[in-house]
C-alpha cells in the first residue's frame, strides 16, 4: 500500500533520513521504532510532504507523492496524527472534527461522528468544549478522531502514547486494535517497545535515518543485541 | 444633549462602512498573516466602481444592486491579486508580503487614475433616502439611519459565516495552524484565495456604501488605511467583534473630536490605540501571537558572517571609488549620491533593529525626522552653530527612541509595529500642528551647514565619512557580543532568557541605537537640503525605509544599503515618467516575486548554489 523508497530528507543542512526504505501492507499495523532523533517523525512528515524529500520516492496506491502538496496526500487517503497533536485550541470538539471531515472513500471505513463517539466516549461529553480546555489524553483522542473524519485508508500515528497517563495508554492500545479490526492500515511511531508490541504486527527500527531492522516482534526477541543497540529500554 | 445624540448617530453611521473595511482586513490577516497595506486600495476601487455602476443602473434597484455588484467585482480583483502577487511569496520571510502589497497600492493608484481620471467624484444620493429625519429636533440624514440599522445585520452575517459554516470553521482553524489544516486534506491555497477575495469584497462594499456620504477620490486609499489598521489593532487582529467595537469607538471619538477638540483630529485615534496597546498588548479582544504556531517558521536563519577576502576587497574598492567621485562627477550626481548615503544610513539603522533585532518598526521616520527637526529647531530659533546643532540630531533622536521604546518594547510582532506607528504619528502631528514652534507644513527653512561645509564637495565628504562610518559602526555592533545577544533574543527569546540575557533590555538598547543612527541620518539630511518639513515624519517616510530594507534583503547586512541605492536610482529614473507609480509598483512586485530573499539575499543564495554550498531549503 505504502512504499518508501530510498528517501533522503533534510532539515536545513541536517541530513535526517538517509536513504530510508520500507513498506506498509494493506491491513497491517506497523510500528516504527527508534530513539529520540532517529528520524521517526521526519519519516511521517516525509510521507505527508510536510518535509519534502530531496531524493527518493514515496509510493502510495501506485502514485508517487513526492512534490505533492500535503492536502493532496491527505486526499489520496493518508491520515496523519502529529506528535504534538496540533488540535485547534480555539475550536470546539465538534468544530475540530469538522475541519477533518472529508467525503467517504472507497475501500476505507466510513466514520460518522456517532461511531467516533463510541470509540472515544470522552469526546461526546465534551463536544462543545474548546480544545484548549481539554486534558492531554483527551486532546490525543480528539486529534485521532479528527483525522479519522477524513476516512483514511492509512493512518500515521506519531508517538500516540507519548505524554499521556498510563490508563489512557491502555485505552489507546485498544483503540488501535479497534481501528485495525475496522480494516484500517496503521503505522505508529513509538519509543515504547511494550506498547508497540501490544498493538503492532511488525516492527521497523531506524537509527540515524537508516533502517536497522524489519521483521516480526518474535524475530526481534530473538536478536536482543538489536534491541540493545537501537532502542533505549 | 440632542446635538450630542445627533453627533453620536453620525459616528455610528460612519462606523458601519469602517467596520466593513476593517473586518475584511482582520479576516485576511487572521488567516493569511498578511499585513495587507493594499486594503485601502480595494476600498477606493469599491468607491469608483460603485459610482460608475450607479451612473449606469437606475432607481432603487440600481443603487443597491450597484453596491452588491461592486463588492463582487472588488472581490474578484482581490482574488486575482492574491493569485498573481501573493501566492508565489507565502513562504518568504514574515512581513515580506507587505512590501508586495505596497507595490499593489502603487499599481492600483495609477490604474485608477488611468481609468477614472484625476477628478473627484461626488457620490449619488441613495434613492428615497435623500432627506433628513429630525431626532430630538436635530437633523439626521436618512441614509445615516439606514446605515446604522444595517450594521447589526452585517455583523450578524459575518458572525454567522465565521461561526456557523464549514468555511468559517476552516478559516478559524487556518488562523491557528494552516499547515495542519492542509495535512487534513484542505487545499489552503484556495482557502487563502477565498478569504482574500471575501476580505477585498468587504472593502469594496465599504467603499460603495459610503458613497452617498462621501464620494470617490484618489487619496481615499491612503486616507483610510491608517484608520483601518488602528481599528483592527485596537480590536485585536483577527477578531471581528473586536473590529466592530473599535470601529464604533473610533468613529464616535472622531466625530466628537471634530466638534469639541478640533486640533486633536490628526492624532486622536493613534492616542487611543497607544493607550489600548499599553494596557492590553494584543488589542481589546485579540489573543497573544506565538511565533511559529501558524506552521510558518521559515527556514532556519543562516548566521551572519563577516565578508570574506573578496567581499572586503569589493567594498574597499567601492569606498575608494566613492572617495574619488567628486573628481569626475557633476553637481547633480554628487547630490544624488549624498541622498543615497543619507537614505542608506537611515535604512541601515532600520535594518539593524528589524533584521538583527527582529523588531519590525513601522514608525522609524520619527527618529530620522525627529533628528532633523531637533537640529533645525536649534538653528532656526537660537541660531545655534551647525557644529553643535548637528550633534543634537542623533542625541535627540536617541532620547526620543528611549522614550518611545520604553512603551513599545514590551510588545511583539504586528502590535509592536503598530505602536511604533502610533508614536511616529504623534511626533508627526506635533510637527504639523504646533505651528508656533515648528511652523507646521511651512517647514523650517534656511538650515544651511557652516561655512567650511557649505560647498557640495565638502558636504559630500562630510556625508560620506559619517554615513559610511555609521554603517560600519552598526556592522561592528552586529558582530560584537551585543549583536549576538540581540540575535539570540530574536531567534529564541526563551532560550536567550534562560542563558541569562535580558532580552527586553538588549532590545531596548538596540532600539535606542537605531534611533541614534536614524537621527544622525536626519541631521545629515537637514543640512544637505537646508530645510525640513513634516513629510519627513510621515507614515510614507517610514514605509519607504521599510520597503528598501525588505527589497534589499532582511537577512543580509548589506540589505538596507543596497536597497537604498537601488531605490534612489530607480525612483530618480522612474519619476520622470507619467505613470511612474504603476511602473514602480510593478518593479517592486517583480523584485518581491523574483528575489524573495531580497536583492542581496537572493544574489547570495544564487552565488552559494553556484559554488555548491547552498543552504538546502526545508519544504514546509
Amino acid at each position: 500500500m505504502l512504499s518508501v523508497e530510498a528517501v533522503h530528507s533534510y532539515y536545513g543542512k541536517a541530513h535526517i533520513l538517509d536513504g530510508l526504505s520500507f513498506e506498509v501492507r494493506r491491513g497491517e499495523v506497523v510500528a516504527l521504532l527508534g530513539r529520540n532523533g532517529a528520524g521517526k517523525s521526519t519519516t511521517m512528515k516525509s510521507v505527508m510532504q510536510l518535509v519534502r524529500p530531496r531524493q527518493g520516492r514515496v509510493m502510495f496506491q501506485g502514485a508517487d507523492l513526492v512534490g505533492e502538496p500535503s492536502y493532496r496526500v491527505a486526499k489520496s487517503g493518508i491520515g496523519y496524527v502529529p506528535e504534538d497533536r496540533r488540535i485547534f485550541t480555539d475550536l470546539t470538539v465538534m468544530e475540530n472534527l469538522e475541519v477533518g471531515r472529508q467525503p467517504a472513500r472507497k475501500g476505507a471505513p466510513d466514520w460518522t461522528i456517532e461511531q467516533l463517539f463510541d470509540i472515544f466516549p470522552n469526546l461526546k461529553e465534551r463536544r462543545t468544549n474548546r480544545g484548549k480546555h481539554m486534558s492531554g489524553g483527551e486532546q490525543q483522542m480528539l486529534t485521532i478522531a479528527r483525522t479519522l473524519m477524513g476516512n483514511p485508508l492509512l493512518l500515521l500515528l506519531d508517538e500516540p502514547s507519548e505524554g499521556i497517563a498510563p490508563v489512557i495508554v491502555e485505552q489507546m492500545a485498544e483503540t488501535i486494535k479497534t481501528l485495525k479490526a475496522e480494516g484500517l492500515t496503521v503505522m505508529i511511531s513509538e519509543q515504547n517497545l511494550h506498547f508497540a508490541r501490544a498493538v503492532a504486527d511488525r516492527a521497523i527500527i531506524i537509527e540515524g535515518g537508516e533502517k536497522k531492522f524489519d521483521g516480526s516482534f518474535a524475530e526481534l526477541e530473538a536478536q536482543p543485541e538489536i534491541r540493545d543497540a537501537y532502542l533505549s529500554v | 444633549m440632542a446635538f450630542f445624540f445627533a453627533q453620536l448617530l453620525t459616528g455610528l453611521a460612519n462606523a458601519s462602512s469602517l467596520f466593513l473595511v476593517a473586518s475584511g482586513l482582520s479576516l485576511i490577516f487572521g488567516v493569511t498573516r498578511i499585513v495587507n497595506f493594499a486594503h485601502g486600495s480595494f476600498y477606493m476601487l469599491g468607491a469608483f466602481i460603485g459610482v460608475t455602476l450607479m451612473e449606469v443602473l437606475p432607481g432603487h434597484f440600481g443603487f443597491w444592486g450597484s453596491i452588491l455588484l461592486t463588492g463582487l467585482a472588488v472581490g474578484l480583483i482581490g482574488a486575482i491579486v492574491e493569485i498573481v502577487v501573493l501566492r508565489p511569496i507565502y513562504r518568504a520571510p514574515e512581513l515580506f508580503q507587505l512590501v508586495a502589497t505596497f507595490g499593489v497600492i502603487l499599481v492600483i493608484q495609477d490604474l485608477t487614475l488611468m481609468i477614472w481620471g484625476a477628478e473627484d467624484r461626488l457620490g449619488p444620493r441613495a434613492p428615497g433616502l435623500r432627506g433628513i429625519w429630525r431626532i430630538f429636533g436635530e437633523p439626521v440624514p436618512k441614509y445615516d439611519i439606514v446605515l446604522i440599522a444595517m450594521t447589526p445585520f452585517i455583523l450578524f452575517g459575518l458572525w454567522y459565516l465565521i461561526t456557523r459554516t464549514r468555511l468559517g470553521v476552516l478559516v478559524r482553524a487556518a488562523t491557528q495552524d494552516r499547515e495542519m489544516v492542509g495535512a487534513l486534506g484542505v487545499n489552503q491555497a484556495w482557502l487563502f484565495t477565498g478569504v482574500f477575495a471575501l476580505g477585498s469584497a468587504l472593502a469594496g462594499w465599504g467603499g460603495a456604501l459610503q458613497l452617498p456620504k462621501g464620494g470617490a477620490d484618489l487619496l481615499m486609499d491612503f486616507n483610510i488605511i491608517g484608520t483601518i489598521f488602528v481599528i483592527v489593532v485596537i480590536g485585536g487582529m483577527g477578531s471581528l467583534p473586536g473590529a466592530f467595537i473599535a470601529a464604533v469607538l473610533i468613529s464616535v471619538l472622531n466625530v466628537l473630536g471634530v466638534t469639541y477638540l478640533p486640533s486633536s483630529t490628526l492624532v486622536l485615534m493613534f492616542v487611543v490605540m497607544a493607550v489600548v496597546l499599553i494596557i492590553r498588548p494584543y488589542g481589546l479582544l485579540g489573543r497573544e501571537e506565538v511565533a511559529g504556531e501558524h506552521g510558518q517558521v521559515g527556514a532556519p536563519e543562516t548566521p551572519i558572517r563577516p565578508y570574506g577576502r573578496l567581499g572586503q576587497a569589493v567594498i574597499a574598492g567601492l569606498l575608494v571609488l566613492m572617495a574619488l567621485l567628486p573628481l569626475v562627477a557633476d553637481q547633480f550626481l554628487l547630490i544624488l549620491t549624498i541622498d543615497m548615503i543619507v537614505f542608506a544610513l537611515f535604512a541601515a539603522s532600520l535594518h539593524f533593529i528589524l533584521g538583527t533585532g527582529g523588531l519590525v518598526s513601522f514608525g522609524h521616520a520619527a527618529f530620522f525626522g525627529g533628528g532633523a527637526y531637533a537640529a533645525a529647531l536649534l538653528v532656526y530659533h537660537f541660531d545655534t552653530p551647525m557644529e553643535i546643532a548637528f550633534l543634537f540630531a542623533p542625541l535627540a533622536a536617541g532620547l526620543l527612541a528611549l522614550g518611545i521604546g520604553w512603551f513599545c518594547i514590551r510588545l511583539t510582532g504586528v502590535y509592536f509595529a503598530m505602536l511604533t506607528l502610533a508614536f511616529s504619528q504623534l511626533v508627526w502631528s506635533l510637527a504639523y500642528q504646533w505651528r508656533a514652534v515648528t511652523r507646521g507644513d511651512d517647514g523650517l527653512i534656511s538650515i544651511w551647514p557652516t561655512d567650511w561645509l557649505s560647498g557640495t564637495v565638502p558636504y559630500y565628504y562630510f556625508t560620506l565619512i559619517l554615513g559610511v562610518g555609521g554603517i560600519l559602526f552598526l556592522r561592528h555592533v552586529i558582530h560584537a557580543p551585543f549583536g549576538y545577544a540581540l540575535r539570540a533574543g530574536r531567534d529564541s527569546p526563551r532560550q536567550a532568557e534562560a542563558m541569562g540575557i535580558d532580552v527586553k533590555r538588549i532590545q531596548f538598547a538596540a532600539f535606542a541605537l537605531a534611533g541614534v543612527m536614524a537621527g544622525l541620518a536626519g541631521g545629515m539630511f537637514v543640512f544637505s537640503k537646508g530645510s525640513v518639513f513634516p513629510t519627513e515624519l510621515e507614515i510614507a517616510a517610514s514605509f519607504d525605509a521599510l520597503i528598501v530594507v525588505f527589497l534589499g534583503g532582511v537577512k543580509t547586512l548589506a540589505g538596507g544599503v543596497v536597497g537604498a541605492g537601488f531605490m534612489t536610482v530607480v525612483e530618480d529614473w522612474l519619476t520622470r515618467l507619467e505613470y511612474w507609480r504603476l511602473l514602480l509598483g510593478l518593479v517592486i512586485i517583480a523584485v518581491v516575486i523574483i528575489a524573495p530573499e531580497g536583492i542581496v539575499g537572493s544574489i547570495r543564495s544564487a552565488w552559494a548554489r553556484y559554488r555548491g554550498t547552498g543552504d538546502e531549503e526545508v519544504a514546509k
